[in-house]
């Protein structure tokens, strides 16, 4: 964050997230089930960042859902980092309200308390200082997806859970938002999970990343990173990927 | 970030300024009053040439109007009939919105209530009125109920198909973020419903005051339709014309007093089009 010389605040719930889906099965538009994840186990450290990675309609984004109370109809279980902290989501679409500004979206989500609470630091720190009275129609799918995140950060929450959050931006604003988000998720690490199609994007936030199969989906393998986000540079990002291609074939 | 901090402002940039708004708007209005004159001209020399007492020319019903504006009755009548349709609107879209929210939200509700709705759209509003009159006697709740009643099933319709288009991606968000209850109503569920109460409200209004004119008719002894009864028994054209022109006006006042300012407010949300 910008002023450094502030006391990092505690982040993020005190436990692990555990998510230990069995089973899931959805039913088809002709009656039939047709099974979605055959078992999803894995768990994210406090404070750590997570990214699901795997094919297309590979039951990532059911993941997410469950872990959000989306979707309660499956088997298993499912352990939270703090059972009554919130859960901040950044969904593919932006979501926000149309007929609310920027400023009202991200405070809308706040409790009574926080309400009037001073959001100037985050929306700095966002790029968004001078969009606070606009209304979300006015903005770049670019912006808007910022004020998503600013509106996920407000609520300092305990999990953030997000849904490829740089799809359909062209590179150049993709790489803008994700230093942006390395940026304030660093001032305050969170336990997080992201899913993306990205494999760069993973290699570039992530602790640890989880690559799941075709559907029905199984893990299929972790690979955890140590290195800090700071340290990693593109000759860095390039080997890396190069020795996780090696280790999953067709991950590219 | 450059980049997409410029787009931002493009997309300001295609927004009509709001000052730039005002010129062209002469225009349609200009249209209007012309339009409003080519009527007025028609019925003044269709009520010269016909030359007939159930055709009076524009300065006899402004007469009409003057002799019963002094005495204050014309006021007092129009102030009758505004009252009621104030109040069957209130109860009507209140009643009718909470119906038709519900309907749209339960499926189960809707597949049973259905039949009951299809039922009440057909029920002319002379027999509700009647009814009315012979269940809860010749008073002022029986009038106004008998207007809403016959209002209710549109608005219920309306609001219907507006709660089935609610958009599940902000329920969803909603529910994430742990919005209570009344502040998913407040902030996610009616404002998009605005443009349906816009709707519902706008053929509601016109309605109403038709439905309240045979109320009033019937079983009142005082409003805008006891008075067009009364003239009629005379023979009173001009006083007839006078009495409904002065109540369209009243309506008028208020659509374009209150109800477009309304409207403008609660959706200037949305991106503006470009005008033609």
């Amino acid at each position: 964050m910008s002023n450094l010389s502030k006391p990092i605040p505690p982040a993020g719930g005190p436990n692990a997230l555990e998510v230990d889906i069995r089973a899931k099965t959805f039913r088809g538009a002709d009656g039939e089930d047709v099974r979605a994840i055959e078992a999803i186990a894995f768990s994210v450290a406090p404070a750590s960042f997570a990214t699901l990675i795997g094919p297309s309609g590979c039951g990532k984004t059911t993941t997410l859902r469950i872990i959000l109370g989306l979707d309660r109809e499956f088997s298993g279980s499912l352990k939270l980092p703090d059972s009554g902290g919130r859960v901040a989501a950044v969904f593919q679409e932006p979501r926000l309200l149309p007929w609310r500004t920027v400023d009202d979206n991200v405070r809308l989500v706040l409790s009574d308390e926080e309400a009037d609470g001073d959001l100037d630091d985050l929306f700095e720190i966002l790029g968004l200082a001078e969009m606070r009275s606009r209304y979300p129609a006015e903005l770049s799918l670019g912006l808007a997806r910022r004020v998503a995140l600013a509106r996920a950060f407000a609520i300092r929450p305990s999990l953030m859970v997000l849904d490829e959050p740089f799809v359909s931006l062209d590179e150049q604003t993709a790489t803008r938002l994700r230093a942006l988000l390395t940026n304030v998720w660093s001032a305050r690490p969170t336990t997080a999970v992201m899913v993306t199609h990205n494999l760069r994007e993973a290699v570039e936030l992530s602790d640890r990343i989880i690559f799941l199969t075709e559907r029905p989906a199984r893990v299929r393998g972790v690979y955890e990173i140590d290195k800090p986000r700071a340290e990693r540079d593109s000759r860095w990002r390039e080997a890396t990927l190069t020795s996780i291609a090696k280790r999953y074939s067709g991950i590219l | 970030m450059a980049d997409d901090r410029q787009s931002g402002t493009a997309g300001r940039a295609l927004m009509p300024a709001s000052g730039a708004g005002v010129l062209p708007s002469v225009g349609p209005r200009l249209v209007t009053v012309v339009s409003l004159a080519g009527l007025l001209a028609i019925w003044w020399v269709a009520a010269i040439l016909a030359d007939s007492r159930v055709l009076p020319t524009p300065p006899q019903v402004a007469e009409a109007f003057w002799r019963d504006a002094a005495t204050g009755e014309l006021f007092f009548h129009l102030a009758m009939t505004l009252m009621r349709v104030v109040a069957a609107f209130v109860l009507a879209m209140v009643i009718g919105s909470v119906i038709g929210i519900c309907l749209g939200m339960n499926r189960e509700a809707n597949r049973f209530f259905d039949p009951w709705l299809i039922l009440f759209l057909n029920i002319p509003a002379l027999v509700i009125i009647v009814l009315a009159y012979i269940w809860f006697g010749l008073n002022e709740a029986a009038a106004i109920g008998a207007i809403a009643v016959n209002k209710i099933p549109n608005v219920v319709v309306t609001l219907r198909e507006g709660a089935r288009t609610l958009d599940r991606d902000l329920e969803e968000m909603a529910r994430v973020y742990r919005f209570s209850a009344m502040k998913t109503l407040r902030h996610v569920v009616l404002p998009q419903l605005q443009p349906y109460f816009a709707a519902a409200s706008r053929t509601g209004i016109s309605l109403i005051w038709k439905i309240a004119l045979v109320v009033e008719l019937l079983g009142r002894s005082n409003g805008v339709g006891f008075q067009i009864n009364l003239y009629f028994q005379l023979f009173d054209v001009a006083s007839i014309l006078a009495y409904t022109l002065a109540f369209v006006a009243v309506m008028l006042t208020i659509e374009f007093f209150l109800v477009q300012p309304f409207e403008a407010h609660s959706t200037r949300w949305r991106p503006k089009r470009a005008r033609g």
